[in-house]
């Protein structure tokens, strides 16, 4: 994997405000690497250091080797960028702006105009071309700030936020492209929705107050939700009592409570003490008792509860480690 | 070269997509007719000349210079365009001179619209064209110095009002500091020197000097310095605000 985006020590003060503390990371080729942090944990702020707008307080961002502070115009012509917003001029019309933008980014003439229509086949604008950019929906501005951030076909993509606005078909359709785009570059995309992270990231990080918290793989964060593994189980409400009783018997399991209830059927929710499966001890536990189970199930941990813990448990986590699998950062178990 | 160029199109673009170009050209070559006409009592005075229009010239710039130039930089900082033209792989200097020579370009633009004045002047009698001309060019710097002035106060705020406030009052200062109404602040306390360093850089006489036919080196470079010396602050506050 060729390395593409190297951050190291990556700071930024906004005079007594500590927006993003001492971030390193690398990035390679290949690689869709997802921010996830509340709303001003300095997602923004790191992307716009990387973009070469904002100059960091302290720390270097090296693209391809190339540090963006010390070369700024080598390093940016080889970022494509979508700011918070996707802001663009509205005065222009769609082609007039990717072409304006094609031209500063060093697009050959001879190319510019096969590399802007693949970037409008690509973000669907071909009905719009002609219009301003003031006319147009939210979610089409945001797919000509799409097209403007791959219109030169960059080695680095940096997408704050590029799914905001569009409608569930449009998401598809970006998440797609940005899969699409995957192999042959690295790209950061800052987001606050979690299927995101799924549907799209081969890495997840977490930040919270300008602290890298967490750098792992998507399916790993689900695994740390205190969700993961649970179990679902609907029985008669006649027999849950005595089933009750004998699961919390077991020592797997670390808790078991009562979800829902109607007048003939309880649902329990049956959570393990450690992260590991307790679905076959519940299911013998069932047969031995002769309970009759009318829908059981396991829960995967879902990226919003994982979300949750570790917001919560936010501060306490310092630990970050470039291959997690190696050595994983403890999350309190939820008790 | 070839970004500032792309730059000045941009921006030179964005002027005549919108009715401001239209409705600026149309008031000016207008105002300064009307101007010249009943204020500068053009027939009355029976002289083939342009004196009375280009009298009034510096005053409608006043009003007319930090208009075009409030919106340079303050509507990119406002709309947030600014993130995406500064991440463009573009130098701040590039930048700063693409915009104000789009600027002053579509100011050229509006005088050439005051030609007719030109010709009319030429029918109706034989007037000095090498003093018009000079007028021409002198009225060129001035409001080129005032769009400088105009664009690096832009740099400082996201509000086009108060761009447009502090750069008028900025060149207020600037054109009549050779008069009481400016100097009188300073006499009270400042040195003699010091005053009439201010009374020099009054842009109202290197402007009247030019006008009356002869376009003197120093007061090109006059003219030459301010508008450097502005269009440097102007890339310095956008580099400031940058690193803050």
């Amino acid at each position: 994997m060729t390395e593409m985006l190297a951050l190291s020590g990556l700071t930024k003060h906004f005079g007594p405000i500590v927006a993003v503390d001492d971030i390193s990371m690398t990035i390679g080729r290949g690689e869709v690497l997802g921010f996830l942090g509340p709303n001003g944990a300095g997602k923004s702020t790191t992307m716009k250091m990387v973009a070469g707008f904002l100059e960091p307080t302290a720390g270097t961002a090296e693209i391809c080797g190339v540090d963006v502070v010390e070369q700024p115009m080598a390093a940016k012509r080889m970022i494509g960028y979508l700011p918070e917003g996707a802001p663009a001029y509205d005065d222009m019309s769609v082609s007039g702006f990717l072409e304006f933008v094609a031209g500063v980014r060093g697009v050959l003439a001879s190319k510019r105009n096969n590399m802007i229509a693949r970037a409008v086949e690509q973000t669907e604008l071909g009905n719009v071309l002609g219009q301003r950019i003031e006319t147009l929906s939210k979610g089409f501005k945001r797919r000509v700030g799409l097209a403007q951030a791959i219109v030169h076909d960059p080695d680095v993509l940096i997408l704050d936020e590029p799914t905001d606005g569009l409608d569930p078909i449009q998401k598809h359709h970006v998440r797609s492209l940005i899969r699409a785009m995957a192999s042959e570059k690295a790209i950061i995309i800052s987001t606050h929705i979690l299927e995101e992270i799924d549907a799209v990231c081969t890495r997840a990080t977490l930040i919270a107050a300008g602290k890298l918290l967490l750098d792992t793989t998507p399916d790993d964060l689900a695994a740390r939700a205190s969700n993961h593994n649970t179990v679902v189980l609907t029985v008669d409400s006649a027999q849950s009592g005595s089933l009750t009783v004998a699961l919390s018997a077991v020592p797997e399991i670390g808790n078991v409570e009562q979800i829902a209830q109607d007048a003939s059927m309880v649902q329990l929710r049956i959570t393990p003490k450690g992260g590991e499966s307790v679905f076959t001890t519940v299911t013998n536990i069932v047969s031995d008792k002769g309970v009759k189970a009318r829908e059981i199930y396991v829960e995967r941990g879902t990226l919003d509860q994982a979300f949750r813990d570790l917001a919560d448990s936010g501060k306490s986590l310092q630990a970050h480690t470039e291959n997690p699998a190696e050595s994983p950062v403890e999350i309190p178990a939820n008790d | 070269m070839t970004n500032i160029g792309l730059i000045l199109r941009r921006e030179l673009g964005s002027y005549f997509f919108s009715p401001l170009a239209y409705v600026f050209i149309v008031i000016f070559a207008s105002i300064t007719g009307a101007f010249a006409f009943y204020l500068g009592d053009f027939f009355g005075l029976g002289q083939a000349n342009l004196q009375s229009f280009f009298t009034y010239h510096p005053w409608l710039y006043l009003l007319l210079a930090p208009a075009i130039a409030m919106r340079l930089w303050a509507e990119e900082r406002k709309s947030g365009t600014i993130e995406l033209l500064m991440t463009l792989p573009i130098s701040t200097t590039q930048a700063v001179v693409g915009k104000y020579l789009a600027a002053w370009l579509f100011c050229g633009v509006a005088l050439l619209a005051t030609t007719p004045i030109w010709i009319t002047v030429n029918v109706l009698g034989s007037p000095d064209n090498g003093v018009i001309f000079a007028s021409y060019v002198a009225s060129f710097l001035m409001v080129g110095a005032f769009l400088a002035i105009g664009s690096a106060i832009s740099a400082l705020t996201s509000n086009q009002v108060i761009a447009f406030v502090v750069s008028a009052a900025t060149c207020f200062m600037l054109t009549l500091s050779s008069l009481d109404i400016v100097l009188d602040l300073f006499r009270a306390w400042a040195p003699d020197l010091l005053v009439d360093t201010i009374a020099s850089i009054s842009f109202l006489n290197h402007y009247l000097g030019i006008t009356r036919g002869v376009i003197a080196f120093s007061d090109v470079v006059f003219f030459a310095s301010v508008i450097s010396l502005w269009l440097f602050i102007n890339v310095i506050v956008v580099d400031l605000k940058k690193a803050g």
